[in-house]
């Protein structure tokens, strides 16, 4: 089994001493997906910008395909919640500009994002501003600017997390959808633990600041829409529940 | 923005205007002295200097601004933006603390002694006085920039470049606009200023000029014509805001 991301130890602390992250450790195979939830404050959101290249972890290794990460690669791309979309930018130009970044002449972009934008239901939306959105849109228009650069792993911060409970449920089924067809590796980081459960097929729970792995729940039966509603995938909640609970005492 | 807004916005202004007209010509009536006269006769004025020399006076006016406003953006936009890195930012404060609050009109000797007392000297006044303004609203911008954004970008694969060019700068544009029209009512006030001793050209000349001769009606014809100048100077400022940061107003 090949690993597509490796976490070696990895622990970070800030220049103003505050420790973020201790010795974490766990590995994601290829094509698998994980999901990341602990409280607030535990280091998600510092382990996932190790992964995506934009910090650095004051010891430990976090490894992509067998490599030291060490600049934002193309392999990876980042999602966040907020502020992912510029607002000065309209939802093709959004799209388009990681393949503006690496290079892609005006023409390959066209060919790159027109059907991508078709394919997310955006077509009609290519010249409008983000904020002429509703939440779930934007939301699909940061996938769309990830999935341009075709990326391998999809690192996700709390993607979800302002949206509504029905768009929220829509945007799972799109990304389990992703997931399953692309053969992408997932890193998803929730605060909603049936979230976490419905798309991860290994749950890592992490303790209050400094974050420590408490626990990796093993999820098999994840993959499947109907997941939701099955004895198992509420058995796998009380799990999660229960370990972040213990990891918080 | 919708046509119907677009016309809305033009006759308020032809309003305003209508107003301040019938305002300037009721209070001229109650007064009845010759240092307030009518609005007919100053646009006769007016249109008689067109004739004459009001419109090269003009020109050397807004060209003195326009320099001005220039080298002041061209300057104060780039120091700004870099404050969105803390540790430029705390270089760049301490002068800004030290320097900003000095009425810089007082630094007039000085920049006659390096600049000469010709155009020169007159564009650099103006300009200190914008470069101020535009900086430190730029400077707070550009702090104020959300990391996630250039996080985000930076996870594209940006360069420091291209950080600047894809948030660092649209960001801040909108702020930076909003600066440069506040400054022009500054800029104007400078320029006459300036232009009110050793010049024989300008409108800030023509004011003083006509005044010394107690020709009452080419001064407001002056007045006027200045007036006109920030006006157009805000119109020109407004469309191009419209333009660059759409965004802002969709
Ligand atoms: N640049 C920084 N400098 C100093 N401390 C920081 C910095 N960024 C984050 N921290 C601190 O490190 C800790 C972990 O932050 P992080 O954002 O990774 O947590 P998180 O798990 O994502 O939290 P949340 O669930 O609220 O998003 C927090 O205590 C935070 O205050
Ligand atoms: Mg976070």
């Amino acid at each position: 089994m090949r690993f597509m991301i490796e976490a070696e130890g990895i622990s970070k602390v800030y220049q103003d001493g505050t420790e973020a992250l201790r010795e974490v450790c766990f590995e994601v195979p290829e094509g698998e997906s994980c999901s990341i939830i602990g409280p607030s404050g535990c280091g998600k959101t510092s382990l996932l910008f190790i992964f995506s290249g934009i910090l650095k972890p004051t010891s430990g290794k976090a490894l992509i395909e067998g490599k030291e990460v060490a600049s934002p690669s193309r392999e990876v791309a980042l999602i966040l919640q907020d502020y992912g979309l510029f607002p000065w930018k309209t939802v093709y130009e959004n799209v388009s500009l990681g393949l503006e970044l690496r290079g892609y002449g005006k023409k390959e972009r066209q060919e790159i994002v027109l059907p991508l934008l078709d394919d997310l239901d955006l077509k009609d939306f290519a010249n409008h501003y983000p904020k002429q959105l509703s939440g779930g849109m934007q939301q699909r228009v940061g996938f769309a600017r990830a999935l341009a650069l075709n990326p391998e792993i999809l690192v996700m911060d709390e993607p979800l997390s302002s949206l509504d409970a029905l768009t929220r449920e829509t945007l799972q089924n799109f990304l389990l959808a992703l997931w399953k067809n692309k053969g992408l590796t997932m890193l998803l980081v929730t605060h909603n633990i049936e979230e976490a459960v419905f798309l991860g097929r290994e749950i890592i729970v992490l303790s209050p600041r400094p974050g420590r792995v408490v626990k990796i729940v093993k999820n098999h039966n994840v993959g499947e829409v109907n997941y939701r509603n099955t004895e198992d995938f509420f058995d796998k909640c009380r799990e999660v529940r229960q370990s972040i609970e213990d990891g918080a005492t | 923005m919708p046509r119907s807004e677009t016309e809305h916005r033009r006759w308020s202004y032809l309003i305003a205007g209508l107003l301040l007209i019938v305002l300037w010509q009721a209070i001229s009536v109650l007064l009845n002295s010759i240092a307030l006269p009518t609005p007919l006769t100053v646009f006769y004025a007016f249109i008689a200097g067109l004739k004459d020399d009001l419109l090269s006076h003009l020109l050397v006016s807004a060209a003195r601004v326009g320099y001005g406003i220039v080298l002041a953006l061209s300057l104060a936009v780039p120091l700004g933006l870099i404050s969105y890195k803390k540790g430029a930012d705390k270089i760049i404060t301490p002068f800004i603390y030290l320097l900003y609050p000095i009425p810089h009109i007082v630094l007039l000797p000085l920049i006659i002694l390096l600049f000469g007392i010709g155009d020169l000297s007159k564009v650099i006044l103006i300009a200190i006085i914008v470069f101020f303004q535009i900086l430190v609203t730029t400077r707070d911008a550009a702090r104020n920039i959300s990391t996630n954004y250039i996080y985000s970008l930076l996870s594209l694969g940006a360069t420091d470049k291209d950080v600047y060019k894809h948030v660092v700068f649209p960001a801040c544009l909108p702020k930076i606009l909003t600066a440069l029209r506040i400054s022009i009512g500054t800029a104007i006030a400078v320029l006459f200023f300036v232009e009110s001793f050793a010049t024989r050209k300008g409108l800030g000349y023509l004011i003083m000029d006509s005044w010394s001769r107690m020709d009452y009606p080419d001064l407001y014809a002056a007045i006027v014509s200045m007036a006109l100048l920030g006006f157009c100077l805000y119109v020109v400022l407004e469309l191009v805001e419209r333009k660059v940061c759409a965004w802002v107003y969709v």
